[in-house]
């Protein structure tokens, strides 16, 4: 039997031991982490604006900084639509609703599109992506998730790209010029309709979900995008 | 690999079949449910678990003699614990999108009660290499299971096997469609009673 003192110091001790360990460990990695998430949200901007891999194999971390580099201009906007000298990564979305990042992409020197992160409440979980915009300002470019605990086959289906693909070349704005969002459709679109897309079978609610959350960003987004579509006419 | 005694050898192998983990003692279920929709996340959990429950039965193994009773259950959680925080970090700095996938799941580690099970019924009186030798073998023991319900679940589930379509395009062209069940956790409960069946058919156990 060991004596109280002992109990009290060897678990001190391990305590000690195992803490300097996990932080000694956890401050080794953090860099390539950090890195990591970075990348993440790089990768989905990328994809969303229509970039592809050039071969089967996936970018390389280096190609997605270089690609994002040399072709998108990270800004922020205020309620207005107007440009700040705010950097996008310091903006937290979750709780700064004034301030609103957009991803342009600049490739050859004229503006091929814009991304703008997404996010909002499906079954389970909340969804986190990006939603592009041709430069017209009033059709979808594209859409990507890259967070979300949806179930997988039924409302994960989000990140797969069949459903992401119908979202190109849909309208989110009417003739008039409303914002009336992409309607997500359970069963069929009617492939005529410019403003809807199909939805998931199964997943009604996560289908709901994102036809809700994305026509809110969508309107945080609108003052700017109203500047957008009047420079075009 | 050295010639191992018989003791040994058993710690290692007899948590593969006669002993395992999950279709014999049916621990760890909540984790085999979770990760076993792709073959992917169920390697790398596999891999996760290997290394933390050998890692843990040896460390706590050396440990044995100098660990006070009283306490001996949180310095088993605290070794534990802080193993599986390692790898759920080395995952995220390396491994990144399979991290994301497997989410929770790792952190979830602690509490599966393959590793606590080990630590206080095999480490606690066993020498480092015979508890190292268990923890591999329960590790694998459970990895096993894992890749077989993982293997069914996206063959069925998804019509691919580590991501890569298997299901020829004749079969969908004659209406064959993916089974949904299987993605969803009732499926992995199906295909986990099946196995646990077929193993007590070819080990010959029988409850009392």
């Amino acid at each position: 039997m060991h004596s109280n003192s002992y109990t009290i110091i060897f678990t001190s001790l391990v305590t000690i031991i195992l803490g300097s360990f996990l932080s000694i460990a956890a401050g080794t990695l953090e860099e390539a982490q950090d890195l990591n998430v970075e990348n993440d949200s790089k990768k989905n901007i990328l994809l969303s604006l229509g970039y592809k891999p050039g071969s089967d194999k996936p970018w390389t971390s280096d190609e997605i900084a270089r690609i994002f580099e040399e072709n998108i201009d990270a800004y922020v906007l205020d309620e207005n639509g107007d440009r700040t000298n705010n950097d996008p990564r310091s903006i937290n979305p979750e709780i700064d609703y004034e301030n609103l990042p957009i991803y342009v992409d600049k490739k050859d020197g004229n503006v091929n599109g814009y991304a703008i992160p997404i996010s909002g409440k499906g079954l389970w979980s909340t969804l986190y992506g990006y939603f592009a915009i041709e430069p017209d300002g009033i059709t979808a470019k594209g859409i990507t998730f890259y967070a979300h605990k949806e179930t997988p086959g039924l409302g994960g289906e989000v990140d797969k790209p069949w459903f992401q693909k119908n979202f190109i070349g849909k309208r989110f704005i009417d003739e008039k010029g409303n914002l009336i969002g992409i309607k997500v459709i359970k069963g069929k679109a009617d492939p005529d309709s410019p403003y809807e897309v199909d939805g998931i079978s199964g997943a009604t609610i996560t289908s709901k979900g994102l036809e809700s959350f994305l026509i809110d960003d969508l309107r945080k987004y609108e003052p700017f995008f109203l500047k957008v579509r009047d420079r075009d006419l | 690999m050295a010639v191992l005694d018989k003791r040994s050898k058993e710690a290692l192998t007899d948590p593969l079949m006669k002993n395992n983990p999950i279709s014999l003692q049916v621990l760890g279920i909540c984790s085999a449910l979770a990760v076993t929709v792709q073959l992917d996340t169920a390697v790398v959990m596999t891999l996760a678990v290997v290394s933390v429950l050998s890692v843990s039965n040896t460390v706590i193994s050396i440990l044995r003699t100098m660990i006070p009773g009283k306490v001996r259950i949180i310095i088993q959680l605290s070794v534990i614990a802080s193993l599986v925080i390692l790898t759920d970090q080395i995952l995220q700095a390396y491994m990144y999108d399979i991290s994301k996938q497997l989410s929770v799941f790792v952190a979830l580690i602690i509490t599966n009660c393959i590793v606590m099970g080990r630590a206080e019924a095999f480490a606690m009186q066993n020498t480092p290499g015979k508890s190292f030798l268990d923890g591999l073998g329960n590790g694998l023991g459970y990895g096993g299971i894992l890749i077989s319900v993982a293997f069914f679940r996206e063959i069925l589930g998804s019509g691919t096997v580590y991501g890569i379509p298997v299901m020829p395009d004749s079969f969908y062209d004659a209406g064959y469609q993916n089974m949904g069940l299987m993605l969803l956790a009732p499926g992995a409960f199906i295909i986990l009673g099946l196995i646990v069946w077929v193993q007590r058919i070819v080990s010959g156990i029988e409850e009392e």
